[in-house]
C-alpha cells in the first residue's frame, strides 16, 4: 500500500463519523490502544515540548525504510500520532520528506497542526521530515 | 462618577442581548464562553464605536486643524476622562493609553527602571503572569537589580508575613497582581501598598483581571501605578491603561521617542511634551481608545453590586458541581476569590479535556496560563480554567459540567 493509499484508508474510516464527539471517541481509542514508545526512550533529546502537550519521537532506518515510534502525555495527541505513524511507517526517506499529509485536513483535524495549537504535532511532522532529509543526504 | 439613576437594574437576558457573540453557535452547538480570563466578549456599543469611528471620524489626532481631527481628538480625550473618572484618578494626565497590560508594565519597567541602580530590589509574587515577571528580569539584567518573590501557600494565598520580611530600604518597587489570572485569588493589595510605602517603595498593581469584576479607586488604594487591558474589560484588543501618579511620571524619562511626545525638536536637543503625551509617542490606537471609553461607559451603567453577587454565585456553584467529580483537584482555593475555577483531574490531561469541551461548544482555557512558575509550585503541567463574566448563566454551568462529565467518561 502506498502512503497515499494509507491516507485514503484513514479518510474512509472517518467517513462514518458525522459527529465530532464520535470522531474523537475513535481517536481516543487509538490513543489508548497504542503503547507507542518505551519509557526508557522518553529522553530529553527525543522530547518535543509543546505549549499544551508534550511529544516524544524516535526513528530508525532499516534497509532504506524508516520507522517511527512516538508518544504524548495527552491522549488525543497520542491518537493522532498513531494515525501519522500508520501513514509514515515503512516508507523510504524520499516519500516521507515529500509526503503531503492531506488526510489530516480531510478528516477535520487540521486545527491540531496549527502552530498556535502548540501540542507538538506540527513540530513532530517537521522532525520526521528533517529526519528523512538527513537519511537522503546521508548524514 | 455615575449617578444612581443612571444605573440599570441587573437583567441577565438583557445583558446577554448586548453581546452578539454570545448567541452564536460552534460545531452546531450554542457557544458557552467560559474563557473570560483570556478575553471578554464585546457589547454592541463597543463594536459600534469602532465602526462609527472608521466610517465617519477617521483622522489623526492632536495635530490637525481640520474638523475631523478635532472631532477625533475630542472623542479620544473624552475617553481618557471617562476612564479617569471610572478608576478615580486625580487627573486625566495621569491616565496613559498603552497597548495593554503588558505594554504598561514594560513602560514602567523601562522608564521607572532607568531611575534604579545596582543593588536596588524589586518584589513580585509567585502567582504573577509572565508579563509581570519577565520585564522585571530584563530590568534586573540591565541594571544589576535584584528580583525577590513573595511566596504563596497551597491555597493560593500570598504569605504576607514573608512579604513583610522581604521589604527593606533597598526595595524600590513592588509589582503584584490584584487578582491571579490562574487562581482567582484577590490579593490584599491595600495592605501591600501601605507596607511598601513605609519603606519608601513604589507599588505597581496589575489590574488585568480586576476592573471587569470590581470597582477600582486608585486614590483610595494609593497605588503608584495601576495597569489594565481594554480587551478584558469588554473593550477592544491593542489598547490598555497605565495610571501613574503625576510626580512619579514626571520624574521618569520617556519610554519611546517619536511624534506627539515632543515639545521642541532640534538636532542639538529635544525637549519633551507634558503628560500624558510624553509617554504616548506616535499615532495611537485611536479607535481602540474611543471604544475602550465606550466599554467603560457601558460598565459604569451596570449595577456592580448585583454583578459581583451574580459572578460570586457562578463561581460558588461551579466549584460545588466540579467537586462532585471523582479525582477533581481545584487549584486555587483562597477564601478571597473571583469567579475563576482552575482544576486538574487525576490521570487526565488538561489538553484532552479542553479539546473535548470545545467540540461540545464550551470554550475554556487549558495550559499554564502564562504562569509557569505557579504550575511548578503546584507540580502540575497545566490546568483547565473556566473563568466567568457577568453575562454567564447558571444554565451554562450545567451544560459545562455535563460536557465535562461526558469528556471524562470518554477519556477514562
Amino acid at each position: 500500500m502506498t502512503l497515499d493509499q494509507k491516507q485514503q484508508e484513514i479518510i474512509d474510516e472517518f467517513e462514518i463519523y458525522d459527529d465530532w464527539m464520535d470522531k474523537y471517541e475513535y481517536i481516543i481509542e487509538l490513543g489508548k490502544e497504542l503503547p507507542l514508545i518505551s519509557d526508557e526512550k522518553k529522553t530529553e533529546d527525543r522530547l518535543i515540548e509543546g505549549c499544551q502537550s508534550r511529544v516524544w519521537l524516535d526513528m530508525e532506518t532499516v534497509d532504506g525504510k524508516m520507522s517511527f515510534s512516538a508518544d504524548s502525555d495527552a491522549i488525543i495527541t497520542k491518537g493522532i500520532i498513531g494515525l501519522l505513524i500508520r501513514v509514515m511507517n515503512n516508507e523510504d526517506a524520499k516519500t516521507i520528506a515529500t509526503a503531503d499529509l492531506r488526510f489530516i485536513s480531510e478528516i477535520g483535524l487540521q486545527e491540531h497542526l496549527s502552530p498556535t495549537r502548540a501540542n507538538g504535532l506540527a513540530s513532530m511532522i517537521q522532525k520526521m521530515k528533517i529526519g528523512a532529509v538527513k537519511v537522503i543526504v546521508g548524514e | 462618577m455615575m449617578t444612581e439613576e443612571n444605573i440599570q437594574t441587573f437583567d441577565l437576558n438583557r445583558i446577554r442581548e448586548d453581546f452578539p457573540t454570545l448567541s452564536r453557535k460552534v460545531y452546531g452547538k450554542p457557544l458557552i464562553y467560559l474563557d473570560n480570563g483570556a478575553t471578554s466578549q464585546k457589547p454592541q456599543v463597543v463594536i459600534d464605536a469602532i465602526e462609527h469611528y472608521y466610517t465617519f471620524d477617521n483622522s489623526n489626532i492632536h495635530r490637525g486643524v481640520h474638523h475631523l481631527s478635532q472631532e477625533a481628538t475630542t472623542q479620544y480625550e473624552d475617553a481618557r476622562v471617562t476612564i479617569q473618572k471610572y478608576i478615580n484618578a486625580p487627573t486625566s494626565e495621569e491616565v496613559l493609553f498603552t497597548a495593554g497590560t503588558t505594554g504598561g508594565i514594560n513602560l514602567v519597567s523601562y522608564s521607572f527602571g532607568e531611575l534604579l541602580s545596582k543593588g536596588d530590589e524589586i518584589i513580585i509574587s509567585a502567582m504573577e503572569h509572565h508579563s509581570n515577571i519577565v520585564p522585571w528580569q530584563m530590568l534586573c539584567e540591565r541594571k544589576g537589580c535584584k528580583l525577590k518573590v513573595i511566596p504563596i501557600n497551597e491555597k493560593g494565598d500570598l504569605i504576607i508575613s514573608d512579604f513583610e520580611k522581604l521589604l527593606n530600604e533597598k526595595t524600590k518597587l513592588v509589582s503584584v497582581t490584584h487578582i491571579s489570572n490562574t487562581l482567582g485569588t484577590i490579593n490584599p493589595i491595600k495592605h501591600i501598598i501601605d507596607s511598601a510605602h513605609k519603606v519608601g517603595a513604589k507599588v505597581l498593581i496589575d489590574g488585568a483581571q480586576s476592573v471587569q469584576h470590581m470597582s477600582v479607586d486608585v486614590q483610595a488604594l494609593d497605588c503608584d501605578f495601576y495597569v489594565f487591558s481594554g480587551h478584558k474589560v469588554f473593550g477592544p484588543t491593542g489598547v490598555g491603561i497605565l495610571y501613574g501618579k503625576k510626580d512619579i511620571l514626571d520624574s521618569m524619562p520617556p519610554y519611546q521617542g517619536g511624534g506627539d511626545m515632543i515639545d521642541r525638536v532640534t538636532f542639538q536637543k529635544t525637549t519633551y511634551n507634558v503628560l500624558p503625551h510624553k509617554f504616548e509617542a506616535g499615532t495611537p490606537n485611536i479607535s481602540g481608545g474611543i471604544a475602550l471609553g465606550s466599554a467603560i461607559n457601558y460598565l459604569a451603567k451596570q449595577d456592580l453590586d448585583a454583578i459581583q453577587k451574580h459572578e460570586h454565585e457562578l463561581g460558588v456553584y461551579a466549584t460545588k458541581e466540579l467537586n462532585k467529580i471523582e479525582g477533581m483537584r481545584i487549584i486555587g482555593t483562597s477564601k478571597e476569590k473571583t469567579s475563576v475555577v482552575s482544576f486538574v483531574i487525576e490521570g487526565l490531561h488538561p489538553f484532552d479535556i479542553g479539546t473535548l469541551l470545545d467540540k461540545q461548544g464550551v470554550a475554556v482555557r487549558t495550559g499554564h496560563h502564562c504562569t509557569q512558575p505557579l504550575m511548578d509550585f503546584f507540580k502540575i503541567p497545566g490546568t483547565v480554567r473556566a473563568s466567568f463574566a457577568f453575562y454567564n448563566t447558571m444554565a451554562e454551568i450545567d451544560v459545562f459540567i455535563k460536557a465535562l462529565n461526558r469528556s471524562i467518561n470518554m477519556l477514562r
